[in-house]
């Protein structure tokens, strides 16, 4: 058995269990070099376990060794393995942000910020359905304690929302799940998935409901319209590393929407074949608009940054709910692309708000900043990436999707609805720029930003540039994994045929 | 491979940013750095320079994204030679100028860099060989072109141009994606070479239309086009050099180089005849109009760019061979006389400090030279014989008149343009007239004066092509105009002759008409500039582009604000009515019956009476939940109902947990209460009130009915093989406990993390807050500070070792019989609790630590290391292992690997409970320091 799949699950657990218990033996500086040294690791992890799956192994990992469907496996394959690499480089950026000096504000920061590496991880790699709750669970709460981090009413009232809400999604996810073991007697997803292709049509009530249900979880998770509005409120309250982190977050929404929707629903599952698509391209194009027309009418930066996170997830859903090959490609392309791009803006966002003194981030004129043609430069790459115009990788993405819708009837929708949001962003950004660096009177009201902070801004640009530069190989493996994802036999032939094996052997 | 084009491209980009770095060492560093960069990138297309001239159509291809069709590749042809050498050749000039126009103030590195930037950008468009690749220099060119017009990032008129450009030209390219999209999806490729052969397949695809109109309206917005002509005038906040270079020979013919390039493909067709016709037209006319009224010198010629735009437009929706050859041909003479007066102009406002065409008079005096050379350009404006303007134009008319022969309103058309012809006439006159003579200068903020010679000297060089041009048109651009012309066409070109004089016919006759019509309009422009100033703001298209960018703004303002409110009961409102609409129409689509076959079990007593209850008692939660406490008691019975439903149907390691979680819960909630007010206010409406009630209602009945659908059903699951496998596999006869720590330890190694980080979030919360504790209860009586009843404590600490005698019995039988770590754990936890309660934290915490992390830490880390150590034998991770010891006294005893996990289960369970309630408990002391301190030294 490969234990490099389990590897990125155990490092993180066991760096931030550490974390925990030398919190008071080891000095600061060492304990974020510790933290910085593992997720460096993980970096390397998750690269080594993208080059053992790109070759198309599916590879499986039965925790205990009780084999699938009794135990709960673990499935390494392009679609986790790529989702991986993403957040262990955000990740790493995040942190280098962190370390240069707001992590001292929560004592448990970094051991929070290992164990949410460690469900974000886990959700990506998990092959059962309640194991995926009990990391989405992990993931909550360690969001929760995170959103917390520096303190303040503001973002005490917003870690209230979320937790909240959230917990209501958990239930939710109980049911679906319950609902699932009840009717088909399994919770390993990829036994859901042959089982639920046989389901009678007495059953098949049931099994929608739950599936639907599901449906409903996800697109909280992932801020899918009409359950994003705790997305602005949580990411523009909270500190700018750990919003930078939780770029990834809406994205586990959006993963596991993509792996249940091809796994257990996708073409094969019979009767209920492709039960997310009628709901999924609809309310993602919804989810673009009333991302857009918020990120138009706000008056902070980081909370219209918040806004496009949503407008992110709008067109990565639509591609998603396109089905197709060149679709699928196309958005995790994307997601790549917007992880990073959101997560350099929150960044670069925390940066000018301390560069304006009291304006903060308001998009309000106010003094300029100290560094303004360096910070200005950086917040125009930025945007551009965000907007998703020429030549950077947001509008390869976006180019890639709306190719992509081509091939579909409901082009037309598709294409005008995005062309016209890309344009609203356009306008967004650029009447925020002008606010916030043309029209800047006056003195500089603080010290320059330290290169510390804006070097994280720096590569997670730089990640964006390669993501531009190698599209074309990096395009070829998303389609590779689109396919893996649209012949789901593969996948649940790996899981299920140890136990089969087994079986012939004892008879 | 050769790969010169992509360099031409790449060059300026890549030399944008050195001269950013040079621009430290001195501000002449940039513009010799700007210049040699551009002189470099010239070189780098020589090489290939020739073959158009033969006919030859260079590509060069560099692989990008091949799985999309987009590829880097370039393509060299007449049309991109013209175009590159116009961008580059201008571009020179435009770098030489505007090392002498910037003052000390204006930062150069930043300027050049911009410039640079366009550049290349530009350069990108007209060599591209593949669309997309092309759209994408597109959006660099609305991109720097925004950098570039709010240069002067201080002044509003600046930023609202930039933005006003940049939104114009973006809802433009925007549409053009859309359009090359279309066209690439109906010729399969995105590859000019493949696309520009296609002709006859794309005029019949039925999505010509659409992928027509999308492409046009980058075209339209780019080259600023009727409608979208607006933004241009605003552009010329921007510095003299910049309009000089955008709006002659670069970002405005965009939109008309793709009009040729595009030519062989989407004309021929009536949608774009009268699209690009009538939009051309109107844009010949319009532009033509107010240039004439326009008080400022850079303003008249902004409105004449667009006429002269516009012309261009119009030869190309005329669509004939010919008229693509005049078109291709004004756009060269467009871009020499344009580029020179605007420099002209750029001139006169350094010298006098304004451009106002009622002050800046009689400068004949002052600066004759430049005087010289405003003239020869503006004549080859007004298409005046011997200058290189007269010669397209005098195609246009030819070309017109060819239409009015073939067509019954024909006539129209050459009427029309006529009339925009003496109107290029009379405002070409009132540029040297206003400016050169009329009387004396009024008022200027400067005394003017020749300009250096260096300044001058790019305004010569483009006057002197005009001249040459213009007299010896076969000499000179014939060459380049008929490789060019081949370029566009993609055909053998039709038969033309540059002659100046072609002999008396129609062109000719509206030549002189234009002529002599322009001197009267200009003699009678009193009577005009009145009528002008009457309908001044009745014909403007930017009033439309306010009203729709604020509408936009109201309605974006209108949603966010009514959807986003940040209210919590909103977001959950939304969240079960999204859960119940999802369920509803799941369950419905599929076609079930609700009720299951499954014959259902005979209904007993105690089942009906503990159902009883539980709808009582939640319903009297309901009914009390106003007071606090009250409603936390009967919330309390819920839970015992519910471990009591778990002992009805033999789940007793369910019923235990149950227990003591709830105890733990209750004692938490309690601890939470005592800072809220013990009644909530009635807060909502009677409305809302019903609408919750509602809402509530079916997410209730909607569970039930989901439960009832399952609950009927016959059951068939892998539980079997757990029961068949605890044992032999697990080595315990407790299968929930064997599920718990070995089928799926992996879940509970999750669970004890969430536990952990529960506490850590909570500790990490508690800590940053800072509550008032109340002093009083509602009745106003004072709270009773004896907390610590001594019989009480007594008690308490008496019962401490036999409550952890128990937690040990339950923790080490759990793998066989009921019981396990997290029992045990929750055992403990109420036992430690009742001290703090009945003691107090102060007296608790001098016996026992109470830096609970490491509790949580060990545990977590006792877990994991129990799930690694299987690593070692070559199992995977928390693969378990038991054997039988015999112990004197005790017995065969079991020991298994579980049992260290099941303590890493414990240990979490104990750290973070406590470290909850210890803190909510520390958070009471802090909220009355003074009481507790007396508390304590009694």
């Amino acid at each position: 058995m490969n234990h490099l799949v389990i590897a990125p699950l155990l490092l993180p657990l066991l760096t931030g269990t550490l974390l925990l218990l030398l919190r008071r033996v080891l000095p600061l500086n060492v304990r974020r070099w510790l933290s910085l040294a593992a997720v460096t690791a993980q970096v390397v992890l998750a690269a080594l376990l993208l080059l053992a799956v790109s070759n198309g192994d599916i590879l499986v990992y039965a925790l205990g060794n009780w084999p699938a469907p009794y135990g709960i496996v673990l499935v390494a394959d392009r679609l986790s393995a790529w989702m991986l690499l993403i957040t262990a480089l955000l990740a790493w950026f995040a942190l280098l942000h962190a370390i240069w000096g707001t992590d001292p504000g929560n004592r448990h920061f970094h051991p929070l910020f290992q164990l949410q590496l460690f469900g974000l991880s886990g959700a990506f790699l998990t092959g059962d359905l309640f194991n995926l709750f009990v990391f989405f669970e992990i993931l909550l709460l360690a969001s929760y304690g995170l959103l917390l981090h520096g303190g303040g009413a503001v973002r005490t009232r917003a870690g209230l929302h979320f937790v909240a809400l959230n917990l209501a999604g958990s239930t939710l996810f109980l049911f679906a799940a319950g609902t699932f073991y009840g009717t088909l007697g399994t919770l390993n997803m990829a036994d859901l998935a042959v089982r639920i292709a046989a389901t009678p049509p007495d059953n098949l009530s049931l099994v929608r409901a739950a599936g639907l249900l599901l449906f409903g979880v996800f697109a909280l998770k992932a801020a899918l319209v009409p359950l994003h509005l705790w997305l602005p409120a949580a990411y523009s309250a909270t500190s700018a590393p750990v919003a930078a982190l939780f770029a990834i977050m809406t994205k586990v929404g959006v993963y596991a929407l993509l792996r249940v929707g091809t796994l257990i629903f996708g073409g094969e599952a019979g009767p209920v074949a492709h039960l997310y698509a009628p709901w999924l391209l609809p309310l993602a194009l919804a989810t673009l608009m009333l991302g857009v027309l918020g990120a138009l009418s706000v008056t902070d930066l980081r909370r219209q940054i918040a806004y496009l996170v949503v407008v992110s997830v709008g067109l990565l859903l639509t591609a998603f709910s396109l089905g197709t090959q060149a679709g699928i490609a196309a958005g995790l392309y994307y997601l790549a692309h917007t992880t990073f791009a959101a997560a350099a803006f929150f960044l670069l966002a925390d940066s000018i708000a301390r560069g304006r003194g009291e304006r903060l981030d308001r998009l309000h004129p106010g003094p300029p900043l100290a560094q303004a043609g360096l910070v200005g430069g950086l917040f125009f790459i930025t945007a551009v990436l965000i907007a998703g115009l020429p030549p950077l990788s947001g509008f390869l993405g976006k180019f890639l999707v709306l190719r992509a819708a081509l091939a579909e009837p409901v082009w037309p929708w598709v294409m005008g609805l995005v062309l016209t949001s890309s344009l609203l962003v356009v306008v967004a950004l650029a009447r925020s720029g002008s606010l916030l660096f043309f029209r800047a009177q006056g003195v500089a009201a603080a010290p320059p930003v330290t290169a510390g902070a804006l070097l994280p801004v720096a590569g997670l640009l730089a990640l964006c540039l390669a993501l531009t530069l190698q599209a074309g190989p990096l395009v070829r493996f998303t389609q590779a994994t689109a396919d893996q994802l649209l012949h789901p036999q593969g996948y649940i032939q790996a899981v299920l045929q140890p136990i089969a094996d087994r079986e012939t052997q004892h008879q | 491979m050769n790969m010169n084009l992509l360099f031409v491209a790449l060059i300026p980009l890549m030399g944008a940013a050195l001269t950013a770095w040079v621009s430290r060492f001195g501000r002449m560093g940039s513009a010799w750095t700007a210049g040699g960069v551009t002189l470099l990138a010239l070189l780098c297309l020589l090489p290939s320079a020739a073959a158009p001239f033969d006919g030859e159509v260079i590509v060069q291809r560099w692989p990008w994204i091949p799985g999309a069709g987009l590829d880097l590749a370039f393509r060299l042809d007449g049309l991109g030679l013209l175009f590159a050498l116009m961008i580059l050749g201008i571009g020179l000039l435009v770098i030489l100028y505007a090392r002498y126009y910037l003052s000390e103030h204006d930062c150069m590195g930043r300027f050049y860099a911009y410039l640079l930037l366009f550049m290349g950008s530009m350069l990108g468009i007209v060599l591209a060989e593949n669309l997309i690749l092309l759209l994408i220099f597109w959006e660099m060119t609305s991109l720097s072109s925004f950098l570039l017009i709010s240069y002067w990032r201080g002044r509003e008129d600046a930023r609202t141009g930039a933005r006003m450009a940049l939104t114009v030209t973006g809802l433009g390219g925007l549409a053009m994606l859309g359009g090359f999209l279309l066209l690439g999806e109906i010729a399969g490729s995105y590859d000019l070479s493949v696309i520009l052969t296609m002709g006859d397949v794309i005029r019949a695809h039925p999505l010509y239309t659409p992928m027509l109109v999308l492409i046009l309206l980058g075209a339209f917005t780019k080259s600023a086009q009727f409608p979208f002509h607006f933004w241009l005038p605003h552009a010329m906040a921007a510095p003299t050099p910049v309009s000089a270079y955008l709006h002659s020979a670069t970002l405005v013919k965009a939109g008309v180089f793709l009009l040729a390039r595009l030519f062989p493909v989407l004309s021929g067709t009536p949608e774009w005849s009268w699209l690009v016709g009538g939009a051309g037209l109107t844009t010949l006319l319009i532009g033509a109009w107010f240039a004439l009224f326009k008080h400022d010198l850079k303003g008249l010629l902004a409105y004449s760019t667009i006429s002269h735009l516009g012309l261009i437009t119009l030869l190309f929706g005329i669509g004939t061979p010919l008229a693509a050859v005049a078109g291709v041909f004004h756009i060269i003479n467009h871009a020499t006389f344009k580029a020179s007066l605007f420099m002209a102009a750029g001139i006169i406002d350094h010298e006098c400090g304004t451009r106002d065409m009622r002050r800046v008079n009689g400068l004949w005096r002052f600066m004759p030279y430049t005087g010289t050379l405003a003239m020869v350009a503006a004549a080859s404006m007004a298409g005046v014989p011997l200058f290189n303007g007269f010669l397209s134009k005098e195609m246009f008319f030819a070309e017109t008149a060819t239409f009015f022969e073939e067509h019954a309103w024909g006539w129209l058309l050459a009427l029309a343009v006529v009339i925009a012809g003496m109107l290029a006439v009379a405002y070409s006159l009132r540029f040297i007239h206003d400016v050169f003579f009329n009387g004396e200068p009024v008022d200027l903020p400067r005394t003017p004066h020749e300009p250096p010679f260096w300044m001058k000297a790019p305004v010569a060089v483009l006057v002197a092509i005009c001249l040459l041009v213009g007299t010896l048109p076969a000499y000179t651009v014939a060459p380049l105009l008929q490789a060019a012309s081949a370029g566009v066409l993609q055909a053998p070109l039709p038969g033309y002759d540059l002659a100046i004089w072609h002999g008396l016919g129609l062109p000719v006759l509206m030549s002189i008409l234009a002529l002599t019509g322009g001197l009267l309009i200009y003699a009678a422009r009193r009577p005009l500039f009145a009528l002008a100033a009457r309908l001044e703001g009745r014909l403007d298209a930017r009033a439309i582009y306010d009203w729709a960018l604020g509408r936009t703004l109201d309605f974006a303002g209108a949603v966010t604000r009514r959807l986003d409110t940040g209210s919590l009961q909103r977001m959950l409102l939304f969240f079960m009515l999204s859960a119940l609409t999802l369920g509803a129409i799941g369950f419905i689509g599929g076609g079930s019956s609700l009720t299951g076959p499954r014959v259902l079990l005979p209904v007993d007593g105690v089942s009906i009476l503990i159902a009883l209850v539980l709808v009582a008692v939640a319903i009297g939660t309901l009914i009390l939940h106003r007071q606090r406490l009250t409603a936390l008691i009967v919330m309390g019975a819920l839970g015992l109902l519910i471990a009591l439903i778990f002992v009805k149907f033999s789940a007793p390691d369910l019923a235990l947990t149950q227990l003591t979680v709830e105890v733990v819960t209750i004692v938490l909630l309690l601890l939470a209460l005592y800072f809220l007010p013990q009644q909530s206010p009635a807060e909502s409406s009677r409305a809302r009130r019903i609408r919750d009630l509602g809402v509530a209602t079916l997410a209730g009945g909607g569970t039930a009915a989901l439960t009832w659908a399952i609950l009927s059903r016959p059951f068939d699951s892998i539980s079997g093989y757990f029961l068949a496998n605890s044992v032999p596999g697990g080595g315990g006869a407790n299968v929930v406990n064997v599920i718990l720590v070995d089928f799926r330890g992996f879940d509970t190694l999750g669970e004890i993390t969430v536990l952990a980080l529960a506490g850590l979030g909570i500790y990490a919360m508690l800590r940053e807050l800072r509550l008032p504790g109340p002093t009083h209860d509602d009745a106003g009586r004072p709270w009773n500070w004896d907390a610590h009843p001594t019989i009480m404590a007594a008690l308490a600490r008496l019962l401490l070792p036999l409550a952890l005698l128990v937690s040990v019995f339950i923790f080490l039988r759990g793998h066989n019989l009921p019981g396990g770590g997290f029992i045990a754990g929750l055992v403990t936890a109420v036992a430690l609790i009742m001290q703090y309660l009945t003691n107090g934290v102060e007296w608790t915490h001098r016996r026992l630590s109470h830096d609970l992390h490491p509790l949580i830490g060990w545990g977590l880390l006792i877990g994991t290391l129990t799930g690694l150590a299987s690593l070692i034998f070559g199992y995977p991770f928390l693969t378990s292992t038991f054997t039988h010891v015999h112990w004197p006294v005790v017995g065969e005893f079991e020991l298994a690997s579980a049992i260290a996990f099941d303590l890493g289960v414990y240990l979490v369970v104990v750290g973070a409970t406590l470290l909850i309630l210890v803190h909510l408990g520390l958070m009471h002391g802090a909220s009355h320091p003074k009481q507790g301190i007396q508390q304590e030294s009694r």
